[in-house]
C-alpha cells in the first residue's frame, strides 16, 4: 500500500466522522434530554474559547490572558442591546466589538513581548471590570442588568453555528500561507519580519479574529444566565480555562484544543455535581499530573504512541 | 551620476547611549559588486547591517536603496523592495522544516505574489542551490550550523533579493565548509545578486571580495580593493595587525 492511497483513505474516513458528528450535533435537541443540551452548549463555549485562543496564541506562542475580557465585552454587548436588537444582530455585534478592542489592544501591546504580554492582557480584564464598575456605581447607580433569556435550544444552536465557522476558519487559517506567517513568528519573529513578513498586521489580525469568536460566545452565554454584574462578565477564569485546556489537549493541532476543552468542560461538570466540595483539588491535581508527565498535551501523547507503534 | 549605487549610506549614525556605534559612516554598494565590511569586535559592523534592514531605527544620516530612501521603513518593506539579510547568530525556524522556512521567503519576501506551487518549486530550487535538497522536510533546528547558514541564504534569496547582506556567514565553520560558503557566495554573485558581506575570515575576503570597507569603533577608516587594504597601514595597526595568524590558518 502506498502513501498516497492510506492518506486519502484517511481523509474520507475523517470527512465521514465529521459529517456524521455534524449531523448528529443538528439533530440532537430534537430527541436528548435538555439537561444534555445545556451541558453540550457549556461545553462547545469552552472548545470556542480554546480554540479561539490557541488560534493565535498557539502558533505565536503570545501567551493571551485576554479571552475574560473579549468574553465580558460580549456579554455586556448582550445585555446593554439585547433589548433592542434581534438577537443575531445582538450576537455579531458582541464579535465585532471584542474585534475592535482587540485591534487596539493588539495595536498598543503586541509590541510587548513574553511574560508582559501575559500580564497586560491579563490588567486589560480587570481594567474593564473596575472601569464597568465604577461606571455602574457611580454614573448609573445601578449594579448589574439583566439580559433578556433565550430559550436553550436557541441557545445551542447559535453556539454550534458559532462554533463550526469557528472551526473553518480556524482550519483555513492552518493550511492557508497566513497560518505559516503566523508559526514563523512564534518561531523566530525577527527572522520572520526580515523575510518579508509583516509581523505586527499577522499578529494583529489574528488577534482580533480569536477575539471575534470569544465575544460571540459571550454575547449568546449571557441570554443564558439572565443576570450579569462586572464580575460575571470579567470572571478571570475564562482567561485561565481556555490556557489550560488548550495545554491539556496540545496545540500542536488543531484537534489538540478541541478534545482539551471538551474533556476539561465535562470533566468540571462530572466534578462539580459529584463532589462539590473536593472538585477544585482534584481538578487541581488532574492538571498538575498533565503538565508533569504531558508536557504537550494529549496530541503529544498521542503522537508519540503513534510513532512507537508504527515501529513496533 | 548616471551611474547609481545600488546602495548608498550618507553621514549613517547611530548611538547607543553615549556611545556611537556607527558614526558618520558613508559607503555605496555598487551592482554586481561583492563588497566586504571588516573592523574589529565592536567596530559596528552588525549594527551598520541592522541599520540597513532596518533591525534597528537610523536616527540620523540617510541609507537609499536603488536611489530611494529606505530609511524609516519597516524591515518586511525593506525586504519587499529587494534587501535580504541573514544573521550572526543564526535565526531559522527551528519547528518548521526546512521547506517551509525557504516557502516563507517565496510567500512574503517577494515583491510579486506567487501562487503557492510556484513558490514551492522555487523553494526547491533555492534548496538545491543551497545543497539541501536532500534534507528538505527536516525541521531546521536539526540541521548542523553550516547547512543552517546555507538555509538562511536559501530562504534570503527566496525573497528575490537585488542586494544580499551577509552576516558572518562563515563565523564557527571549519575550513572545507568555509570552502564551500565561498563557492555558494561566488554562485550568489553569478546570479546576479550584490553581495554585502561581514567577515572575519580574511583569507576569504581577500579572495572574492571586489573591494573592502574597515570600520572601527564605528567610523570607516579605510576603503580599498583587498590589496590596497592588506597594505594600509592604518588598518594593520588596528584590525590586522592583532589578527595576523587568522590569515594564515
Amino acid at each position: 500500500m502506498n502513501i498516497s492511497t492510506v492518506l486519502t483513505k484517511r481523509s474520507v474516513v475523517g470527512g465521514l466522522v465529521i459529517l456524521i458528528l455534524l449531523i448528529i450535533f443538528i439533530t440532537l435537541p430534537l430527541y436528548a434530554p435538555a439537561y444534555t443540551v445545556i451541558l453540550l452548549t457549556a461545553i462547545f463555549m469552552y472548545i470556542v474559547l480554546t480554540v479561539s485562543w490557541a488560534l493565535f496564541s498557539g502558533p505565536t506562542g503570545y501567551m493571551s490572558l485576554a479571552p475574560a475580557a473579549f468574553f465580558g465585552v460580549g456579554i455586556y454587548t448582550a445585555a446593554i442591546l439585547g433589548m433592542k436588537l434581534p438577537l443575531i444582530v445582538v450576537i455579531v455585534c458582541g464579535g465585532f466589538f471584542s474585534f475592535f478592542l482587540a485591534l487596539l489592544v493588539g495595536a498598543l501591546t503586541l509590541r510587548l513581548r513574553g511574560i508582559y504580554f501575559a500580564i497586560f492582557t491579563f490588567g486589560l480584564v480587570m481594567l474593564i471590570a473596575y472601569l464597568l464598575l465604577f461606571w455602574e456605581l457611580h454614573v448609573t447607580g445601578t449594579r448589574g442588568r439583566f439580559v433578556i433569556a433565550v430559550g436553550h435550544n436557541t441557545v445551542y444552536y447559535i453556539m454550534y453555528g458559532n462554533l463550526v465557522i469557528l472551526l473553518i476558519v480556524a482550519v483555513f487559517v492552518r493550511r492557508s500561507k497566513f497560518g505559516l506567517a503566523l508559526r514563523s513568528i512564534g518561531e523566530n519573529e525577527d527572522a520572520a519580519a526580515h523575510t518579508g513578513v509583516n509581523v505586527t498586521l499577522v499578529k494583529i489580525v489574528t488577534f482580533a479574529i480569536s477575539a471575534f469568536f470569544i465575544g460571540t460566545a459571550g454575547a449568546v452565554m449571557a441570554t443564558r444566565w439572565t443576570y450579569i454584574d462586572p464580575f460575571i462578565a470579567f470572571n478571570p477564569l475564562f482567561s485561565f480555562m481556555p490556557v489550560l485546556m488548550a495545554i491539556f489537549g496540545g496545540t500542536g493541532q488543531l484537534w489538540g484544543p478541541i478534545i482539551g476543552a471538551a474533556i476539561f468542560a465535562y470533566l468540571e461538570e462530572f466534578l462539580i455535581t459529584r463532589f462539590p466540595y473536593y472538585y477544585m483539588l482534584i481538578f487541581g491535581i488532574i492538571l498538575v499530573i498533565a503538565i508533569l508527565y504531558m508536557p504537550k498535551g494529549l496530541v503529544g501523547l498521542i503522537q508519540k504512541w503513534r510513532k512507537g507503534g508504527g515501529v513496533v | 551620476m548616471c551611474n547609481m549605487h545600488v546602495l548608498e549610506g550618507e553621514r549613517v549614525t547611530r548611538y547607543f547611549g553615549g556611545l556611537a556605534a556607527v558614526s558618520n559612516v558613508d559607503f555605496y554598494v555598487d551592482r554586481g559588486e561583492i563588497v566586504g565590511l571588516i573592523g574589529p569586535n565592536g567596530a559596528g559592523k552588525t549594527t551598520l547591517f541592522n541599520l540597513i534592514s532596518a533591525a534597528i531605527t537610523l536616527k540620523s544620516g540617510v541609507i537609499r536603496f536603488k536611489g530611494e530612501k529606505i530609511s524609516g521603513l519597516r524591515p518586511c518593506r525593506i525586504c519587499k523592495k529587494g534587501i535580504a539579510r541573514t544573521f550572526q547568530s543564526v535565526k531559522v525556524f527551528p519547528g518548521m522544516s526546512v521547506l517551509e522556512n525557504v516557502l516563507l521567503g517565496s510567500l512574503f519576501g517577494a515583491p510579486a505574489k506567487l501562487s503557492r506551487a510556484d513558490a514551492r518549486a522555487e523553494a526547491s530550487s533555492l534548496l538545491e542551490f543551497a545543497g539541501l535538497s536532500e534534507m528538505k522536510t527536516v525541521p531546521a533546528g536539526d540541521l548542523t550550523l553550516a547547512s543552517q547558514k546555507r538555509l538562511e541564504v536559501a530562504r534570503a534569496l527566496a525573497t528575490r533579493p537585488e542586494l544580499l547582506l551577509l552576516d558572518e556567514l562563515m563565523a564557527g565553520l571549519n575550513p572545507t565548509e568555509i570552502a564551500g560558503a565561498m563557492e555558494l557566495i561566488s554562485k550568489i554573485r553569478d546570479r546576479g545578486v550584490t553581495v554585502f558581506m561581514v567577515e572575519h575570515v580574511m583569507r576569504a575576503m581577500m579572495c572574492i571580495c571586489g573591494r573592502i570597507i574597515v570600520l572601527h569603533h564605528g567610523e570607516k577608516i579605510a576603503e580599498g580593493t583587498p590589496q590596497e587594504i592588506a597594505a594600509s597601514k592604518t588598518v594593520i595597526d588596528v584590525y590586522l595587525g592583532e589578527q595576523v595568524y587568522a590569515g594564515n590558518q
